[in-house]
């Protein structure tokens, strides 16, 4: 068997999912590549190289890739996937967005976001929001694969692969990046915290969430919020949590304000301990947390920062 | 410019579900169906097309059983002009995955040549989240997914995506796919005399053999399980109680 993982990589540093992956791919057996797409890549091709278990670190570095876009990422993928039998990339939004592309173009089903690796064929994932674990078997001779990271620990630095370049440039005429909008901030990346606290509608405002920020501080958290806190236009989209967000599992998980519908509960019922704070006793977040306080945030945050 | 919406029905959101006691899936028996979610904002998306004067012909699509006709008639009631119900009741049973899906709805596209195919992002069921990138790679047309912003500019279209870091936009030469997050709009409501008017609009059936594809699954369900349960903690009556507690028996901050 050889696996062919996909770095994630953003302003010029390989970001931490890539080394889940290829502890997953570690778990499916076999010599590991790693790809490294994109523009000016070799110091995150570098970085590549020293993740544990990679044999080989293959580097195309050319702007048609810069960006990651879908249309030339899956181009190359589909390129190089002769060579292997597993595409693996992380269940990010560069992931999502380009590897069911390269599932249809080699004409094989993808596997969505697995948190476990049965046999080199078989994986289990989650279903209607984590409700359901199904544990699936490929068919395919070869296996197109995203793997959530919360469901893999980080291989660690050490190896040092060969790196080499890889010549292929698919032509793209169809899709143009234009801008990102990518929000600025000091806190550690949401994927990765040891500890998140996050704001629901019951903060009231965007301006309220100033409220959790000195908590942060002092936990060195990452600031979450619910679907229904960024639809209100509170915070911006990335801080989502849930089903459809960010899925989180950190040490220490703590929910503000937040009612906890099974969409939120999916992107962080795995965090080792929940916190809960709401004025409502019956709220649904409360049958998960494993401490639970009854009371009007705008009480309890500033009292909480005041303790920490 | 002809739309297509590619609609699916699946368990309606609000539904807490059950794992069948032989752990061989999920048990959807008299559980309350409904258009999955992000369907809802990919017909209101083309329904506001045409307000403005983009789209001139809104055709819906499904692949599934026969009972995925109830999701067609909303879509119908909606706006949408016509619908095509891919009825795969014949190849196999209620599971249409991914791969089927785009297969049957590239062919469609081939047909028909719509300007814009618009999906939704994820279906709440599977969670797979691959439609729509599959089709684009089968149609070869350029994709923008998890759209949040979607603006049609003669013979292109500028999508704004929702991206772990942020907002990423990219403009795509037409025709193109595109699959809809959560802020790209917010659904309304079906009125009772458009849900009247939706029983006489064209709804056409075809199989998957008459569009040439084989819709059948290539990912064997071995089991489904349900997930570890959390315990339920206990209430803490301050935050005194909680900061210690935190510190000395769960020991996750110092
Ligand atoms: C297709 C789909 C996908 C979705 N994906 C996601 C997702 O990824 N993530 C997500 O989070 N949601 C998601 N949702 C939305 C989800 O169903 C809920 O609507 C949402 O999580 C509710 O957010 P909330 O808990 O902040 O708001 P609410 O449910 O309104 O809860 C607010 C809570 O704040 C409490 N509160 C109010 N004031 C105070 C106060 N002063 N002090 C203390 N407590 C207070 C209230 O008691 C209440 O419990 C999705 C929904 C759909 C249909
Ligand atoms: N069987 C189907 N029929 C019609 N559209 C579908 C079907 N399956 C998926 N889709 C579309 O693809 C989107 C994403 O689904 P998925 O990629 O399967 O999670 C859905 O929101 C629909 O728009």
């Amino acid at each position: 068997m050889s696996i062919l993982v996909l770095a994630e990589h953003h302003d010029g540093a390989l970001a931490g999912a890539t080394a889940h992956v290829v502890a997953a791919a570690q778990q499916i057996g076999g010599d590991i590549d790693v790809l490294v797409a994109g523009e000016n890549v070799a110091a995150i091709a570098e970085a590549a190289a020293k993740l544990d278990g990679v044999s080989k670190v293959r580097v195309a570095d050319n702007a048609a890739y810069a960006h990651l876009l879908a249309e030339p990422t899956a181009a190359l993928l589909a390129e190089l996937a002769g060579d292997y039998s597993h595409v693996l990339a992380a269940a990010s939004t560069t992931g999502k967005n380009v590897l069911p592309r390269v599932a249809a173009l080699k004409d094989v089903a993808q596997i969505s976001e697995i948190i476990a690796v049965e046999s080199p064929d078989t994986f289990k994932r989650p279903i209607y929001a984590g409700n359901a674990i199904a544990t699936v078997q490929s068919e395919d001779a070869l296996k197109v694969i995203t793997v959530r990271s919360t469901g893999f620990d980080a291989v660690a630095e050490g190896g040092s692969a060969a790196i080499e370049a890889v010549d292929f440039v698919a032509d793209n005429a169809q899709s143009t990046f234009l801008k990102e909008e990518l929000a600025q901030s000091d806190r550690p990346e949401l994927g990765a915290a040891k500890v998140v606290i996050s704001g629901g509608r019951g903060m009231g405002n965007g301006e309220n969430f100033k409220l959790l920020d000195g908590i942060a501080d002092k936990l060195g958290a990452a600031i979450g919020a619910s679907r229904a806190a960024v639809d209100a236009g509170f915070v911006p989209n990335d801080m989502q949590v849930g089903q459809t967000g960010k899925i989180v599992a950190p040490e220490l998980y703590i929910a503000v304000g937040i009612s906890g519908a099974i969409q939120h509960l999916a992107g962080m019922k795995d965090s080792k301990v929940i916190v809960a704070i709401n004025k409502d006793e019956e709220a649904p977040i409360f049958q998960v947390a494993d401490y639970g306080l009854v009371a009007d945030l705008f009480q309890a945050l500033p009292e909480l920062e005041q303790r920490l | 410019m002809k739309v297509f919406v590619a609609v699916k029905r699946v368990i309606d959101y609000n539904v807490k579900i059950r794992v069948k006691p032989d752990h061989s899936d999920v048990d959807l028996t008299s559980v309350k169906m409904a258009m999955n979610p992000f369907c809802e904002i990919a017909v209101e998306e083309a329904v506001r097309l045409k307000e403005k004067g983009v789209a001139t012909e809104i055709v819906a699509v499904t692949v599934g059983p026969k009972a995925a006709q109830e999701q067609l008639r909303t879509a119908l009631a909606l706006g949408a002009d016509r619908a095509i119900h891919v009825d795969t009741s014949a190849e196999t049973d209620e599971r249409v995955e991914s791969l089927g899906a785009a297969k049957a709805l590239a062919r469609l596209v081939e047909e028909e040549q719509p300007g814009l195919v618009i999906l939704g992002k994820q279906a709440i069921d599977t969670d797979n989240n691959q439609t729509g990138q599959m089709l684009a790679a089968l149609t070869g047309l350029p994709q923008g997914t998890f759209a949040s912003a979607v603006d049609v500019d003669g013979e292109k279209v500028q999508v704004t995506r929702e991206i772990d870091g942020g907002l990423q936009t990219v403009e795509l030469t037409l025709p193109a796919i595109v699959t809809t997050d959560l802020r790209l709009n917010e659904p309304r409501y079906a009125k009772l005399p458009d849900i009247m008017k939706a029983k006489k609009k064209p709804l056409d059936v075809k199989t998957p053999a008459d569009l040439g594809v084989s819709v059948g699954s290539r990912v064997k369900l071995v089991k489904v399980e349900p997930p570890a349960e959390r315990q339920g903690g206990v209430k803490v009556g301050s935050v005194d109680e909680l900061v210690d507690k935190l510190k000395n028996e769960a020991k996750v901050i110092s």
